[in-house]
């Protein structure tokens, strides 16, 4: 569905993706795992077309899309869940989910119910403005937005990120329902043990390289892994 | 305390000493020498208090800023009981529009003048709006779109003979297109970076009008600009050639009146419509989008909105309501020079926006209203004036940072007890 062949993206003179090649196919959830500053994001965004790919190339459901822009990429059933949330905080939730909705407004009303059914909180506080929701309210928010797309797939950059364990567990069980509804996942995270759980193929990065490729369930007994990102 | 003392008397002594040579000492001039000499004892004792005023403020300073800090609030205003409801606005709102009807057959000629220049800052200020207030990009220049706006007319005019009418329409189209054309380069810069290059393109437009003589007349500007008519009716004495006036037409005395207060509705007019089109604006999924970018260009392109498009659509019905203000004010001045379209002019009309409360409409007009109407108020104080508004700028940061009336949007919070 989605396959990176060879990538290389570049900051200025710093290489941050080192030619990069993984896929993610129809129906599945694919965790990326990473340290800090091994370039997980950035594999993201380049997917995005911000930063664009300095070589390689990116097919989307059968396109290359390497060269085209953000925002056209955006609207051809991709989806992503920005890092560190993002919402609109001065807007309602209301209106942060309209704009998830922007541009496909047939089957409007349908999403919208499908998004209050998975996440009842947001409809308590659907006239709420999104600043003043706790964090995890408003990771949710972010996935329900970008669900009114109604995305084929869907990205989610360290959704978990500054959230409470409790909290983790609602958003990583919410991910979980959305792939029984057939949606296919590509999920960033920090919090590889939980990710490589729920995931049936994992990748793992190193300074811009994909370093390793398995099943979860591999990557999860794998004694590097274990190491370098379970503690031991 | 000691050190309360101590700060408070520094503080005095400072103003003393800058104040004494601002104020306490004239320069008069002696054959060919300047010399210094005392000022009279008004200004002298005028320091003094103002000394002493200083001293007991910093020294009372915890408990006045309590009391700030309540004007303060938590930003959050509150409608008085009667305007809460739609149908109360509505009301409320059909009533200010028919006093502002009936406000120009009342009062005096000087008032309606004043009101009408009002009016022009109102439609300035809500163009600016869309820009600054709701897409969140600061643009410095925007007086250079006021400045096409007003010399479409008086060119189209002149060189062409064009109507008020006719040219209304092009010069706002002129304008939008200025704004599209900003528009581009600007694209991938925000906040200071932005700011000043559209500073640059106001100056560029101001600087252009100045030095093309051969076409807009250079500093000497236009003269002779023609007033709108009424349906073909004009305002004149006598009318012109193949025209008719409108004191003939319906056979009353003239009266230089009329025209004033001619002028006043159509200005009024052109407020109500903008505030109606960009009502619409606002409620529309372009309108969504431009706050949407204000709060968050990423999450905006992770949604598949053009950050691009957004910004050039705010730029471009921007400046086209400046460019209808601007000809509405050459029409209405009867002569324009670059000397109108100077930078204090935008800084002006962000001073509106910004003290009106970024993207609230109804501040805006409030705000309008404060930064036409008191400096009109105070002229008796003469040389003082622009220190007294100044004065009244940075007391208005300091108790209300977020406008006269921030804009607020519809919400509903659960009731803590």
């Amino acid at each position: 569905m989605l396959t990176l062949e060879n990538v290389h993206t570049h900051y200025g003179p710093i290489e941050a993706l080192k030619g990069v090649s993984l896929n993610v196919q129809q129906g599945e959830i694919v965790t990326l795992i990473g340290a800090n500053g091994a370039g997980k994001s950035t594999l993201l965004m380049t997917v995005c077309g911000d930063p664009r790919a300095s070589a390689g190339t990116i097919t989307w459901k059968g396109n290359d899309i390497t060269k085209e822009e953000t925002s056209k990429i955006m609207r051809t059933g991709l989806a992503v869940v920005p890092e560190g949330r993002r919402v609109f905080s001065a807007m309602t939730v209301e209106e942060n989910l309209s704009m998830g909705g922007f541009f496909n407004k047939t089957t409007y009303d349908q999403r919208m119910a499908h998004v209050l059914e998975l996440f009842p909180r947001l409809e308590e506080r659907f006239k709420q403005r999104a600043g003043t929701m706790s964090g995890g309210e408003q990771q949710m928010l972010a996935i329900g937005r970008a669900l009114m797309s109604e995305p084929e797939l869907l990205i989610l950059d360290e959704p978990s990120l500054g959230l409470a364990p409790l909290i983790i567990n609602q958003i990583f069980d919410i991910i979980h329902k959305l792939r029984d509804e057939g949606m296919t996942i590509f999920l960033v995270e920090q919090n590889a043990n939980q990710a490589l759980r729920l995931a049936d193929r994992g990748y793992v990065i190193e300074n811009g390289k994909i370093v390793l490729e398995d099943t979860g369930a591999n990557l999860l007994v794998n004694e590097d892994v274990r190491k370098a990102y379970l503690g031991g | 305390m000691q050190s309360r003392f101590t700060s408070a008397l520094f503080a005095a002594l400072l103003t003393l000493l800058l104040g004494s040579l601002l104020l306490g000492v004239t320069m008069v001039s002696e054959g060919i020498d300047l010399v210094l000499e005392l000022s009279e004892p008004h200004k002298i004792y005028g320091l003094i208090i103002g000394a002493a005023l200083v001293f007991i403020i910093q020294y009372f300073k915890q408990e006045v800023g309590a009391v700030t800090t309540r004007l303060r609030g938590d930003g959050s205003f509150e409608m008085p009981a009667f305007i809460r409801t739609p149908k109360q606005q509505r009301l409320w709102g059909f009533m200010a529009v028919g006093a502002l009807l009936i406000f120009p057959f009342v009062s005096s000629r000087g008032a309606v003048d004043i009101a009408t220049l009002t009016l022009i800052y109102v439609m300035l200020g809500l163009g600016l709006n869309i820009v600054v207030g709701l897409a969140g990009l600061l643009d410095l220049g925007y007086v250079g779109f006021y400045a096409v706006g007003a010399y479409s007319y008086a060119l189209l005019n002149f060189y062409f003979g064009l109507s008020f009418w006719v040219a209304l329409p092009i010069a706002g189209l002129l304008a939008a297109l200025f704004g599209f054309i900003l528009g581009f380069p600007v694209l991938r810069l925000r906040g200071d970076y932005l700011a000043i290059v559209t500073l640059g393109f106001g100056e560029i437009i101001r600087i252009l009008l100045n030095n093309w003589t051969d076409l807009t007349g250079g500093p000497n500007g236009i003269a002779r600009i023609p007033k709108p008519d009424l349906f073909g009716l004009e305002f004149n004495r006598r009318a012109s050639e193949g025209g008719q006036t409108f004191h003939e037409f319906f056979g009353i005395p003239y009266s230089s009146e009329y025209k004033v207060i001619f002028l006043y509705l159509l200005a009024f007019a052109l407020v109500l419509l903008t505030l109606y089109v960009i009502n619409r604006l606002i409620r529309m999924p372009i309108g969504r989008a431009w706050e949407a970018l204000r709060e968050d260009e990423i999450a905006c392109r992770a949604l598949g909105l053009n950050p691009t498009v957004i910004k050039l659509t705010a730029f471009t019905i921007g400046a086209s309501f400046a460019g209808f203000a601007g000809s509405f004010f050459a029409a209405r001045q009867g002569f324009i020079s670059p000397e109108s379209f100077t930078f204090i002019e935008s800084a002006i009309i962000l001073a509106i926006v910004v003290l009106g409360g970024m993207g609230s409409q109804l501040g805006i007009i409030l705000a309008a209203m404060a930064m036409t109407i008191l400096p009109e108020m105070a002229r008796e104080f003469d040389e003082y004036r622009m220190l007294l508004f100044g004065l009244m700028m940075v007391l208005m940061m300091i108790w209300r940072p977020q406008g006269l009336l921030p804009m607020k949007r519809p919400h509903l919070e659960l009731k803590r007890d």
